[in-house]
């Protein structure tokens, strides 16, 4: 008896001992950043210095206070619903392609030209864009040299030029995990349902996109919540054009140095993120079976 | 129902002929084994019939329909694969529906349908599960009424038992054949087992290389193969080559056999050979060496070596119970069960 339990305490023990760097880990990089932010936004000054401060909820009603702030997080909240389904819309269709159309050396090649985004800075990466995207950039250039009439093509400091540089920095996310979840499928089953007499976009509809939707969502939320609090895209490619929720809680840090109401507002879209989450995932379970 | 031809198919991948001028039919209603050892062309064949593989020339037609240009989903079969491929997202009733649907059925009228499927492989109850939840012999049942509720002009089955074990694989092949007979479609199967191959067809190809053969009834091809391939992969067979001397074939060591058809090379098979400790009469005389014999119930099995060539011979129990454990002994055969070999 007295040995069993011995040995249920040893286990739990080591269970422990190999599991403690872990626990530390998320302890330091997680729960202490994120409860030092909690801590903030309830004061009304960053306890730095000789400052004066006190415990207050005004950060979080300053929010209800002004519809500024619940319009920035609604355009923010539809540009990661625009910035989703674009990454969707290109993404599945290029992960099909890599996992079923393409073998061998080809394959190997173009997943390294989707990882390359990864590679490069991203600050790197925007600007590129701000060239391209410029009036008498890259793009401009182009579309005149083939392009009979003389058109002027200005992207920059829209909201094109933002939805452009994140879907290209996020599009890997989907590619990824829809083509873990796409390899997955056998080809027999695509096989039998032709031989069943079935239209590809029957199979689309009816097995592939039923059997691919764990990848497919894992990758859409992989995309939708940074892109929701995304900040430098906006604020490089948008110019004025570029407020969006994510820039305003850059503002309250780096410019106007109000952490509480940073803070508070970086809570605020964070709840309302995962409520988007849990109200989304039983619609998007449903549609799996 | 309908016939099944295909002439002159020719398929080669890179610098490998999968397929070389095969030419076939297989008839209406019939259950058609193609046989043959990996990579012989049968799986090949059947994927060009299903639609899967476009050979570089030759045509198919299904029934008075040439299906060559037609794609997959439009030529009206239904296949069976060596995995069963059944969908795992649907119930067994919405695989067995997923065929009625695409082509229009909905309704009672498919629930009929599914039910009547489901029936036909005694899986009447098991409508609502889904495929992980079954047996590997029950999801063949499922691939099988899946491939068969649209009521196919053709039904293509991929090595259908291979995924089975041997015990399942004997009842399944009894249940298949029920199958065939009562909703009695066309049916074409590949398999590599040549047990497999003469229980289940009316008639079987065999291929080798990319090529056909032999075709024919089961019996006729078994008993008399044409060529040693078909000889030592249907069955076993002793194979003996001699010169000609006039009607008799002047074997290693000076024996004469008869000789059939103007052979050179012989076949008999095992359980067509005669072990004796005394000389027996008449022609079809060698002198052996048993080395071993091997008890199996009602049959034993005599391993023999005649001028360094390894025998064998099946003798009924009485006869077997006469010999000795090794030593010389008479092998014999009567006329009748020597058959002409070609030489290639």
């Amino acid at each position: 008896m007295s040995g069993g339990i011995n040995i249920a305490r040893t286990d739990k023990l080591r269970a422990f001992a190999l599991l403690s760097p872990a626990y530390l880990w998320l302890t330091l990089a997680v729960f202490l950043p994120l409860s030092a932010m909690a801590f903030f936004s309830f004061l009304t000054e960053v306890p730095f210095g000789d400052a004066e401060w006190s415990v207050t909820l005004t950060n979080y009603s300053a929010f209800f206070e002004s519809s500024t702030f619940s319009r920035l997080l609604l355009k923010s909240v539809m540009l990661g619903v625009k910035v989703t389904a674009l990454c969707v819309l290109i993404g599945f269709p290029c992960a099909w392609v890599l996992a079923k159309m393409i073998k061998g050396r080809a394959r190997e090649a173009l997943f390294l030209m989707v990882i390359l985004p990864f590679w490069s800075n991203s600050l790197v990466r925007i600007f590129s864009w701000a060239i391209v995207l410029r009036g008498n950039g890259v793009l401009d250039k182009f579309v005149n040299a083939i392009w009979p009439w003389d058109v002027k093509v200005n992207l920059l400091f829209s909201e094109w030029a933002i939805v452009i540089g994140l879907v290209h920095s996020y599009l890997p996310y989907v590619i990824l995990t829809s083509y873990l979840a796409l390899q997955a499928i056998d080809d027999s089953l695509i096989e039998a349902a032709r031989s069943l007499g079935a239209k590809w976009w029957t199979i689309l509809w009816r097995i592939v996109l039923p059997l691919s939707a764990p990848g497919l969502l894992a990758g859409a939320v992989l995309v939708f919540v940074p892109v929701v609090g995304s900040f430098m895209e906006p604020r490089i490619l948008g110019g004025r054009m570029g407020t969006y929720y994510g820039t305003l809680i850059e503002d309250q840090f780096v410019a106007v140095f109000n952490w509480p109401l940073g803070a508070a507002l970086s809570f605020i879209l964070l709840a309302v993120v995962l409520i988007i989450l849990a109200v989304a995932s039983p619609i998007l379970k449903r549609a799996q079976t | 129902m309908s016939e099944v031809r295909v002439n002159n198919i020719v398929k080669t991948y890179k610098t490998a002929r999968a397929l070389d001028d095969v030419t076939l039919t297989f008839p209406d209603g019939g259950f058609f084994g193609l046989l043959g050892p990996s990579g012989s062309g049968k799986t090949t064949l059947l994927r060009t019939i299903a639609g899967f593989v476009e050979p570089d020339t030759g045509s198919v037609t299904i029934g008075d329909r040439p299906v060559v240009n037609v794609p997959v989903e439009a030529r009206e079969i239904g296949m069976v694969f060596q995995n069963y491929a059944l969908f795992p997202n649907m119930t067994v009733a919405d695989n067995v529906d997923f065929g009625l649907r695409v082509r229009g059925v909905t309704g009672n009228d498919a629930k009929r349908r599914v039910a009547e499927a489901l029936e036909l492989v005694q899986l009447g109850p098991l409508g609502k599960r889904y495929p992980h939840e079954l047996s590997g012999g029950q999801r063949q049942r499922v691939a099988m009424a899946r491939a068969i509720a649209p009521r196919p002009r053709v039904l293509l089955l991929d090595e259908p038992l291979s995924a089975l074990d041997k015990s399942l694989r004997v009842d399944m092949q009894i249940e298949l054949k029920r199958i065939q007979r009562e909703v009695g479609i066309t049916t074409i199967f590949v398999t590599h087992d040549q047990e497999e191959a003469l229980t289940l067809s009316d008639r079987i190809g065999i291929l080798k290389g990319g090529r056909l053969v032999r075709e024919g009834r089961p019996q006729e091809v078994y008993a008399d193969p044409g060529d040693t391939f078909t000889a030592r992969f249907l069955g076993e067979a002793n194979v003996f080559d001699g010169k000609p001397e006039g009607s008799l074939l002047e074997l290693l060591g000076g024996a004469r056999v008869t000789r059939p058809e103007k052979a050179t090379r012989i076949a008999v098979r095992p359980e067509h050979m005669t072990v004796s400790t005394v000389e027996p009469e008449g022609p079809n005389v060698l002198r052996a060496e048993l080395r071993q014999r091997i008890f199996a119930g009602a049959m034993g099995t005599c391993v023999l070596e005649w001028q360094g060539q390894p025998v064998k011979a099946i003798a009924r129990q009485e006869e077997f119970d006469g010999l000795p454990e090794k030593g010389a002994v008479w092998l014999s055969w009567s006329d009748r069960h020597a058959r002409a070999l070609t030489v290639d």
